[in-house]
């Protein structure tokens, strides 16, 4: 059931077999981010992102996972090394031209913006009317389940519906990949649950590419279609398991108490004790 | 029927209006007995006029001296006015332009901050020298002691916006323009209002000082003036409904600014809600 595939291989994503869609999204070649105070948050991280897939970047706090999403998105530059689009052309401004939906660990709503106009927010930025593209808006808004409440201000919701205001937001744009960065760590389990199956919903409804930062392995094991283990100080992937899906994409409750998901949830736990173990030196 | 009937009405409904009733009773009513003990205390001592009037003496005062005062008051009003319109425009602008850049901010801060320190009585007389006309160096005057509060709660508002929200403007490639207008505007608004309110209440009060120093007359002279007249010819009724006047502006651009911040920020920021758990 479950392949681990590289596991402190140098050069891991070519040695990766890819059974469904070999084409890379975005690949990071050795990227190294050392910040303005000495820290070394990433050392020469190397990991390619397929189309279609579910990558959850697993691991301990403060190994990095963070970092990486930021220069995955553009959001930050790798001190060495390279993140490169094979699949889409860079702009003037050095950000690719595929259309990226970034969910932060908060909601990062505008306060003084109502739902909708929060959600409009992606759109509005590429110089759209809010007539033309109003169906496109509730349409998100739909998605999540926020249709009535569009008109409300961030203030008046819950954490929750915020969170789900702040994915709307990042579906508007009809991303190619979505990177979302601890979204449901602050929810109950309920909620986080529900959010999850929309999320996967949402995935194979759209086909979208997703990285998804959790701390979480039953998160990670729940959703992944690959879970990428990182190590911490300096932060590095330290194994990257593929976890195939031949049953489709679904999962609902009857997998949550299946022995199948019970055994990758150990496997899963297992490598990220290995992970935390791992010596840093074992990579430089 | 009176038992259907009771619990609709025992509703929080009425214990609410009442405290609401009472929020404008207590102060009327204070205020009405302060006036009364004034009268009385006046009246009962037999206090001459030109030490301290009565409230009624001072309330007929305003009357008969309208033809003088309203004049006056208009002139104060549209000093102190122009004066903060000017400001929240200029302090605006120049904190705008202080965050775009670092340099620009180490360039220009110092003289902002050395014209705020310096205390505006001592610049008045060099005012005046400077500008012919008495009613712009007072405007001059007012306009320098309310920009200063407007500008640095500016500055402090447009860079303390969420770095994930700018994050976002930038993963959507957002222009300089459209990240300030969209963005760092709106999200500076509270401390705007916070600069309006003192910036408000600053340029009055400066309006009134820098008219002392210029001790203009004539025609074209405000409120400030008038009370200084009032206190050579020992006028002291008069003094006290300038004074008045003068209150009641303070308190007006007081209500005036708050309402203005209250119906700006009552959507969606913390100062404006009510707390409700
Ligand atoms: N702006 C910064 N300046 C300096 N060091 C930073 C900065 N941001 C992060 N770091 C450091 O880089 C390392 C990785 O941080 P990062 O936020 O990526 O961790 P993370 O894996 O996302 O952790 P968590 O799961 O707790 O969110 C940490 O050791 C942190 O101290
Ligand atoms: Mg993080």
């Amino acid at each position: 059931m479950i392949e681990a595939v590289s596991s402190g291989t140098p050069d891991g994503a070519e040695a990766v077999p890819v059974p469904a869609s070999p084409r890379s999204v975005v690949s990071l070649r050795d990227v190294t981010k050392r910040f303005s105070n000495g820290t070394l948050a990433l050392s020469r991280m190397t990991m390619d992102i397929r189309k279609g897939e579910f990558v959850s970047l697993l691991g301990p706090s403060g190994c990095g996972k963070s970092t990486a999403l930021r220069i995955i998105a553009g959001l930050g530059r790798a001190s060495q090394g390279m993140v490169d689009w094979p699949a889409s052309r860079i702009g003037r401004d050095g950000r690719p031209d595929a259309d990226i939906g970034f969910v932060f660990q908060e909601p990062t709503l505008m306060p003084w913006k109502p739902v909708f106009d929060n959600a409009f927010l992606p759109l509005r930025l590429k110089g759209m009317g809010k007539g033309e593209v109003r169906d496109r808006v509730m349409g998100a808004l739909e998605t999540v389940g926020l249709k009535d409440f569009a008109k409300a201000y961030p203030r008046e919701l819950s954490g929750g519906m915020r969170m789900r205001v702040s994915i709307a937001r990042a579906l508007v744009t009809d991303p190619k990949l979505l990177l979302m960065d601890e979204p449901f760590g602050a929810l109950d389990e309920i909620t986080r649950q529900k959010l999850n199956d929309d999320v996967l919903r949402l995935w194979s409804e759209k086909d979208l590419t997703v990285v998804f930062v959790t701390h979480s392995v039953f998160e990670a094991a729940y959703l992944s279609s690959r879970i990428a283990v990182m190590g911490a100080r300096p932060g590095r992937v330290v194994a990257d398991m593929l976890l195939p899906r031949p049953e489709g994409r679904e999962r609902d409750e009857g997998f949550r108490s299946s022995d199948t998901y019970a055994d990758l949830c150990r496997t899963v736990s297992q490598a990220l004790v290995h992970a935390i173990a791992a010596p840093a030196a074992e990579d430089a | 029927m009176d038992m259907a009937i009771e619990p609709a009405s025992t509703d929080e409904t009425p214990g609410l209006g009442r405290s609401r009733l009472l929020r404008v009773a207590v102060p009327a009513i204070m205020l009405g007995l302060t006036l009364l003990a004034w009268e009385v205390y006046v009246r009962v001592n037999a206090v001459p006029p030109y030490i301290l009037p009565a409230p009624s003496l001072v309330a007929q005062t305003l009357v008969k001296d309208w033809g003088t005062l309203y004049p006056a008051l208009l002139v104060t009003l549209r000093i102190t006015f122009s004066a903060l319109i000017l400001a929240l425009i200029g302090g605006t602008l120049l904190a705008v332009l202080l965050v775009q850049s670092k340099w620009v901010e180490l360039a220009l801060y110092p003289y902002a901050v050395i014209l705020q320190v310096t205390p505006i009585v001592a610049i008045a007389p060099l005012i005046l020298v400077y500008v012919s006309s008495t009613q712009a160096a007072i405007m001059i005057c007012a306009f320098l002691v309310a920009f200063f509060p407007i500008l640095s709660n500016m500055v402090q508002g447009l860079k303390s916006v969420d770095h994930n929200l700018l994050n976002l403007y930038d993963l959507y490639g957002a222009s300089r323009w459209q990240q300030l207008r969209l963005l760092k505007l709106p999200a500076a608004l509270p401390y705007f209002m916070t600069g309006l309110k003192i910036g408000g209440g600053l340029s009055l009060i400066a309006a009134v000082v820098a008219e002392f120093a210029a001790g203009s007359a004539g025609a074209g002279s405000g409120l400030a003036f008038r009370l200084l007249e009032a206190q050579y010819r020992l006028n002291i009724p008069r003094l006290f409904a300038a004074l008045v006047l003068l209150s009641a502006t303070g308190v007006a651009i007081f209500a005036l600014t708050s309402v203005v911040a209250w119906l700006s920020l009552r959507r969606w920021h913390e100062s404006a809600l009510a707390r409700e758990n």
